[in-house]
């Protein structure tokens, strides 16, 4: 039997024909079956979920307005804070840290009667995109153990896959939220930047990152979006606004389709851009026209956006002393560098070290103008290319990954492999653009993601063509 | 605009030093090759021209916030729980100055 969706279980949940407290308990059965295998939490809130959905069921008896979201459960990324649950983003340098208060996505998604199921597995600090360099386990692709369930978000499409939850908070710096959602086979919202509040996600490179939604359909997608983007006093960043999301129009026929060129290049599996083309045929025969563009600089988006994002990153997590919240190291060092550095020394994995080290040379007197300079300048010109080829098409379309999903182990011993297959994905946090991964088809087993992009704040487009696709894919 | 070409172990030692993290001498051995291939890699920008170009930063210009400066609650103790060495309701650090 098919899982409800979010939006019938919060229809049900409405109307009464669902009960919260049930929904609940037979979801925590699931994660006590699955996660053993799959391990997509690192922490999951049994109790606390069950006192929201009799807390949702109280209200429904006594007639009380409910959510858009009333009795949905959701897993929550493990680097957004959530008041009295522990928030660690996969780190042993975080590990015990109860945030004292919610992040804004956090309380809104409870204001709509949403039940937050657990906290779920991550690269550390986001800095992976395959869940491997999770400071406690890796998380398991649902569709084939085997293999990685793609990264930084990986327990949040994981749990979405599976079934251990009906909809996720990812976060995307480089793709974060698109890459596992695509190796899962699920569908990944990545916002325009600024368009939901970051206070409370706890920052790796905060110029790029944006918290969305990991669901199983558009339309789920569209709630989550609805019900998370708004105006926040709190990030002085945010530039969003309430709005309806689910309202969006899955006609294409009008479409004017940008293709890249540069999302087809080497490296890409045929398997991949076969599947992408016959999407593509798709929306051709309903109408839409299909133009090939080339986006030059996107060749350099890889480069600019990982000087970037080390840097951010060096700057970011030199919070990370020990001394207010966190791990220390009690050897009792009475000099700050040497009990400051020993503490970073534990409690940092290696991935993150090299990136803060990386970071530090980018910005060191010296090496700034020609790495981290220069990397700002070439994000200006991806950002012209985009405005440019916006003013010709409504959408871009390629693949989200090159390859499907790897095999555990395959990538941590090259670390420039691991960076190279987020080619794809980066270009987006770069120009602050809006982009989707939605399911398109499968090679052995495993998922192949379409990624669409659509320009700032027209995220209503991108849903309806995303709609379209999902209905005529499936 | 000269870029570096490989990276020495007393480089890696400095910017971990910079960085305030120590490092094993296994992990300064792997850096050294690892850090190095990334920032050959990062070359990859010398062909691009950017003169006249302007550094993006953010995607969007940023206007002044403002808003009330209101106090909001906040549970002191459980914020003081977090810390790992407290002396009564202080968090105890390290002599910095």
């Amino acid at each position: 039997m098919k899982a409800k969706s979010a939006w019938e279980i919060a229809e049900g949940t409405r109307d009464g024909s669902i009960s919260p407290v049930e929904t609940v308990e037979a979801l925590f059965e699931r994660i006590g079956e699955h996660d053993i295998e799959i391990k997509a939490f690192i922490t999951t809130t049994k109790k606390l979920a069950i006192e929201q959905a009799k807390e949702i069921e109280k209200k429904r008896k006594a007639k009380q307005k409910l959510g858009r979201l009333a009795g949905v459960p959701i897993a929550v990324k493990d680097n957004i804070c959530t008041q009295g649950i522990e928030t660690t983003c996969a780190s042993k340098i975080l590990r015990g840290f109860i945030p004292p208060y919610d992040a804004t996505v956090v309380k809104m998604l409870k204001e709509e009667g949403a039940i937050i199921v657990g906290k779920t597995n991550m690269d550390e600090f986001g800095m992976g995109s395959t869940t491997e360099f999770s400071a406690f386990f890796p998380t398991r692709n649902p569709r084939n153990t085997s293999y990685v369930p793609g990264g930084s978000s990986g327990g949040s499409a994981a749990a979405v896959a599976k079934e251990l939850a009906s909809a996720a908070l990812g976060t995307d710096t480089g793709g974060s939220i698109r890459c596992p959602s695509a190796f899962c086979g699920v569908v990944g919202l990545k916002p325009t930047y600024g368009l939901v509040s970051r206070y409370g996600l706890i920052a790796y490179a905060n110029s790029l990152e944006q918290i969305g939604p990991i669901t199983r359909d558009v339309r789920d997608s569209s709630l989550m979006l609805s019900c998370i983007a708004a105006h926040d006093p709190m990030d002085s960043t945010n530039v969003g606004e309430k709005k309806d999301y689910t309202k969006f129009r899955d006609d294409v026929s009008r479409l004017k389709i940008g293709v890249p060129k540069q999302y087809f290049g080497e490296g890409t599996q045929k398997a991949v851009s076969d599947a992408i083309w016959r999407a593509l045929k798709k929306l051709e025969d309903e109408g839409a026209t299909i133009e090939e563009v080339d986006l030059k600089t996107v060749e350099y988006a890889l480069a600019s956006y990982y000087i970037i994002a080390m840097s951010e990153a060096s700057s970011n997590l030199a919070r990370y002393d020990g001394l207010r919240y966190g791990f220390q190291e009690s050897s009792g060092a009475r000099n700050w560098s040497t009990l400051f550095s020993k503490d970073r020394k534990i409690g940092f994995g290696f991935e993150v070290k090299k990136r803060i080290i990386l970071g530090t040379f980018a910005l060191s007197a010296g090496y700034f103008d020609a790495y981290y300079l220069k990397a700002q300048m070439v994000r200006s010109l991806i950002i012209q290319d985009f405005e440019k080829a916006f003013k010709k098409f409504d959408v871009l379309i390629g693949p989200t990954m090159p390859t499907t999903a790897f095999k555990l182990g395959e990538k941590t011993v090259d670390p420039l492999a691991m960076y190279m297959s987020d080619c794809d994905t980066v270009p987006a946090n770069l120009a602050g653009i809006p982009a989707i991964s939605i399911p398109c088809g499968s090679s052995n087993g495993l998922p192949i993601g379409m990624q669409i992009m659509a320009p700032s704040f027209e995220e209503e487009r991108l849903l309806g063509v995303a709609g379209f696709c999902e209905r005529e894919l499936a | 605009m000269k870029k570096i070409k490989g990276i020495s172990k007393e480089q890696v030692r400095h910017l971990a030093w910079l960085a305030k993290i120590d490092l094993s001498a296994e992990e300064e051995q792997i850096l050294s090759k690892q850090i190095a291939d990334v920032l050959d890699y990062f070359r990859v920008l010398d062909k691009v021209d950017t003169k006249n170009i302007e550094p993006a930063y953010l995607v969007r210009e940023l206007r002044n916030v403002f808003r009330q400066d209101t106090a909001r609650k906040a549970n002191a103790d459980e914020i003081l729980k977090l810390a790992p060495t407290k002396k009564g309701r202080y968090v105890k650090a390290p002599k910095i100055v």
